[in-house]
């Protein structure tokens, strides 16, 4: 074929775009593919293909959707954890004269994509896949406003995770640090396909979470049960809120700034360049202004998952409930007032950094106020030290360190000390490790009997946390010590010998982590193995206090056979008290909303457009542009979305139950 | 979320709806719709954020004076402001159920979009030739990004509302198709409303800089 046709074709992807001279990669590819190949045997073997269709990749029942997230999220965590584990033995090796393993091209795409996926692909997903699995079950809801816009968004979420997949063995990932500034990931400086990965994954992905935070919203504002007024939500309900407020409010800036990126990068206009009058930091400037939500948007469901877990494992009503959700709603609005403190060195004035140290100062005010309650109501209370309350303990403990760590750097001058330092890396590691990943793991810890009917098994649970939370001390700490030696972030190599036993240290403490993370995935297998003996028949296996342990685990898919009624927060713990039974008759059709495909076709396409804008492989985008039109009209003149569950399977579901639970007493 | 829901008739308390009815079909669509447009709104915001602070950074090239033709503007924000009033009239008209009348304002509404996105071309297309491409400056790429974007939300309205009357002369003015016609209106609208700030901010101001 004639090169002009091969380039029409496949653009600028040529055979050289494939890493064959990375033996790291030809490695991992061969893994990959290994492991890839065998699943795919297996499916088809098992003839699971059908099974998988019908009930998981089409579902809109927001209780699957919530677990495929969470399944995203901890895959996910295998590949951003392997690029950590590189980047501490690099770090760890690279003295003496000696280059380490990673070479600059390799070394530099590695943090970038650790940083990427470690946000938008696990931590993201943990926290939006528990939010879409407990707030309709907390608020007495059978599903979310908007079902199949639910499944449209998390193949979105799946879609940017397999464009950044992709670019480990097609091509290659940004070279330019998490966040991608220009001039640096600008088409002059970064002329290969690695930032426009980083651009196309994030955009499909983002659509998707923006989908999903008007989704919740909706969910919470119109379908609560009767009687659960604002202020009767449980609080890990209003921090979804507020996340999903956040959300609706700040990605909308992240999509345009990235626009404007790619407009610079494929147009070639002038935002973001040094001439022509274009502003490189007003990228800085704009992709804070969503950076910063960002971090509230992961934190803010977390902290609703430790006020869940300490009130129940307290055995007590959370203390200043109040207090909780005003300190929630004030740091949702302060979020957006502190965006400059990422970048004090820009050199905006005294005037600017003293207004922007002030107010990141004043975050930890409502902050602490919430650490305050998680700690008074425990105060008297029969605390139970089961595997979610031992990680709400650890977080109390490493994210007050983290947050004392982050006041010191809200100080301008400290900051143009500490900026870009390991101290910064260790920080906010120590806060987003400390809250939003021991959260994602309280929660899975709590929510999984929901989910699947039997507990987590807590030998391995006990294993995990403690690899986990010394591996964290060991990995991080010395990080800040580095940080205040004056080691800046991103180095590839080192001159200074002295330095070395730090990095050492930090990198058994990755180690650590590391058997965490194994003990976790052995924690799953063997409590699968386990399930009978860990078997919880009741739906209420930790005497809870909120509504989605009123119905059985797990959930029937209509969620409740009838609709609750709320006459108190802590709503189950009020029925409870109150003598509640269960109705035994009367059950009616239950109206659902039906699956369908298009979710995952529509996402597929558009992951086929960003891989062709990525390429120039333009027809490609054109096509699969013009089908996601077809499709998406197409939807739209169907008008027969929902169905009934006929009252006889209705009854026939909670005669099981109530069958299982007198054998159970 | 006001249901009388305290006690029975003994006095017991009620812990679940023995007798409910499900939420209507659309319950949460326009509270939804409504998010999406502020969504949208922030989009706008921001691109008009960087042409407030690029706007000014004509890189030695052609400022908005030597461009933005006023009278054209004029007729190009008359043609979206009329459109709107007659997507008033198509949401009045469906309010009487009169599907054939509905239809005819529809049809101008869309026809209306039209004259505005062939104006706005022939504007992009006039200086693209002068040489005022996006390339040039830094207040010509926010420029045409700013004004382009709206372009690209009216064609996107535009094709909507295609789709829309096939749907309402396929299912005639059915729940689903109204609630669909209150979501266009309210879209149509908020992209009446960003022009006027476009027309302001961009075009007037402009020419007084």
């Amino acid at each position: 074929m004639s090169p002009d046709l091969l380039k029409l074709i496949f653009g600028r992807l040529g055979l050289d775009s494939l890493p064959f001279h990375e033996p790291i990669l030809v490695g991992t590819f061969a893994v990959v593919a290994l492991g890839g190949v065998t699943l795919l045997a297996g499916l088809t073997y098992f003839r699971l293909w059908g099974y998988l269709w019908r009930e998981w990749f089409t579902t809109v029942d927001h209780k699957r959707i919530g677990i495929m997230y969470m399944i995203l999220g901890i895959v996910m965590l295998l590949r951003g954890f392997a690029d950590a584990l590189m980047m501490r033995a690099q770090q760890a090796l690279a003295f003496g004269g000696s280059d380490g393993f990673l070479p600059a091209h390799h070394y530099d795409q590695v943090f970038t994509a650790h940083g990427v996926i470690m946000i938008f692909f696990v931590a993201m997903p943990l926290v939006t896949g528990l939010m879409n699995y407990v707030v309709p079950l907390q608020i007495g809801a059978r599903d979310v406003s908007f079902p199949f816009l639910n499944n449209f968004s998390f193949w979105m979420t799946v879609g940017g995770a397999v464009l950044v997949m992709a670019s480990l063995f097609i091509g290659e990932f940004a070279r330019t640090g998490w966040l991608a500034y220009p001039p640096l990931s600008n088409i002059g400086y970064s002329p290969d396909v690695g930032v426009d990965y980083y651009i196309w994954a994030l955009q499909v992905a983002g659509v998707g979470t923006t989908l999903s935070g008007i989704n919740l919203i909706c969910t919470i504002v119109k379908l609560r049960a009767p009687g659960m007024g604002l202020m009767r939500m449980p609080v890990f309900t209003w921090t979804s809120l507020c996340t999903n407020v956040l959300i609706v409010a700040s990605f909308p800036v992240l999509t345009v700034v990235l626009a404007l990126l790619s407009l610079d990068r494929y147009v070639g206009t002038n935002f973001f360049t040094n001439d022509f009058g274009g502003s490189p930091m007003m990228y800085v400037n704009l992709i804070w202004i969503w950076g910063h939500p960002e971090v509230y948007i992961l934190a803010l469901p977390a902290f609703g998952v430790f006020s869940e877990v300490t009130s129940t494992f307290s055995g007590k009503r959370l203390f200043g409930y109040t207090s909780m959700v005003y300190a929630t709603v004030v740091i949702t609005i302060l979020s957006y007032l502190v965006w400059l403190h990422h970048f004090f060195t820009m050199g905006s004035g005294a005037s600017v950094n003293s207004f922007f140290g002030i107010t990141t100062m004043i975050i930890s005010i409502p902050t602490g106020a919430k650490i305050f309650n998680w700690l008074f109501t425990m105060y008297r209370g029969r605390i139970r030290y089961e595997l979610p309350m031992m990680w709400t303990i650890a977080f109390m403990l490493t994210f007050v360190l983290g947050g004392m760590t982050g006041v010191l750097l809200a100080v301008p001058p400290a900051d143009f000390v500490l900026h870009n330092s390991l101290f910064l890396i260790a920080h906010f590691h120590n806060v987003i490790i400390g809250a939003v990943v021991f959260g994602a793991f309280a929660g899975i810890n709590y929510w999984f009997p929901k989910a699947f009917g039997f507990k987590l098994d807590p030998f391995w649970g006990k294993m995990s946390f403690w690899f986990w939370v010394t591996g964290f001390y060991l990995a991080f700490m010395p990080l800040y010590v580095l940080g205040l030696m004056g080691v800046t972030r991103r180095l590839r190599v080192f001159d200074d010998p002295s330095l070395q036993i730090w990095f050492v240290i930090a990198a058994i403490g990755a180690v650590f982590v590391f058997i965490g993370i194994l003990s976790m995935l052995m924690q799953f297998a063997v409590s699968f193995l386990r399930r009978e003996q860990l078997k919880d028949v009741t739906g209420d296996p930790w005497d809870a206090r909120t509504l989605e342990w009123a119905t059985s685990s797990p959930p029937p898919d209509y969620n409740f056979a009838f609709t609750p009624v709320v006459h108190d927060n802590d709503a189950w713990w009020d029925m409870k008290k109150r003598g509640y039974q269960r109705p035994l008759t009367g059950f009616k059709p239950i109206h659902m909303p039906s699956s369908t495909g298009t979710g995952i076709i529509l996402a597929g396409l558009a992951t086929a457009m960003g891989f062709g804008l990525i390429w120039y492989m333009w027809w490609l985008a054109a096509v699969s542009f013009a089908a996601m039109l077809v499709v998406g009209i197409g939807h739209t003149f169907n008008y027969h979305r929902d169905f009934d569950i006929p009252a006889d399977d209705v009854i026939r579901t909670e005669d099981a139950r109530t069958k299982l639970l007198a054998g159970a007493k | 979320m006001t249901v009388a829901v305290n006690s029975s008739q003994t006095g017991e308390p009620v812990f679940y709806l023995a007798d409910e009815h499900p939420h209507p079909e659309g319950y949460s669509t326009s509270l939804g719709f409504w998010i999406y447009l502020m969504s949208d709104c922030l989009i706008f915001a921001m691109l008009f954020a960087a042409f407030g602070v690029l706007g000014g950074n004509y890189a030695a090239g052609p400022a908005p004076k030597d461009l933005f033709d006023l009278d054209l503007v004029a007729v190009n924000t008359s043609m979206l402001l009329l459109s709107s009033i007659t997507y008033g009239f198509a949401v009045l008209t469906m309010q009487q159920n009169k599907v054939g009348q509905t239809q005819m304002w529809l049809a101008i509404t869309g026809l209306f979009g039209l004259a505005f996105i062939g104006i706005e071309l022939t504007e992009f297309a006039h200086m693209i030739h002068e040489g005022a491409t996006p390339q040039r400056s830094a207040f010509l790429s926010s420029f045409f990004t700013l004004v382009g974007t709206h372009g690209l939300h009216v064609s996107c309205g535009i094709i909507w509302l295609v789709t829309l009357m096939v749907q309402v002369q396929k299912f005639g003015l059915v729940e689903a198709n109204r609630r669909r016609l209150m979501c266009l209106s309210m879209f149509w609208h908020f992209l009446d409303v960003v022009w006027i700030g476009v027309f302001t901010f961009v075009y007037l101001l402009g020419v007084l800089r």
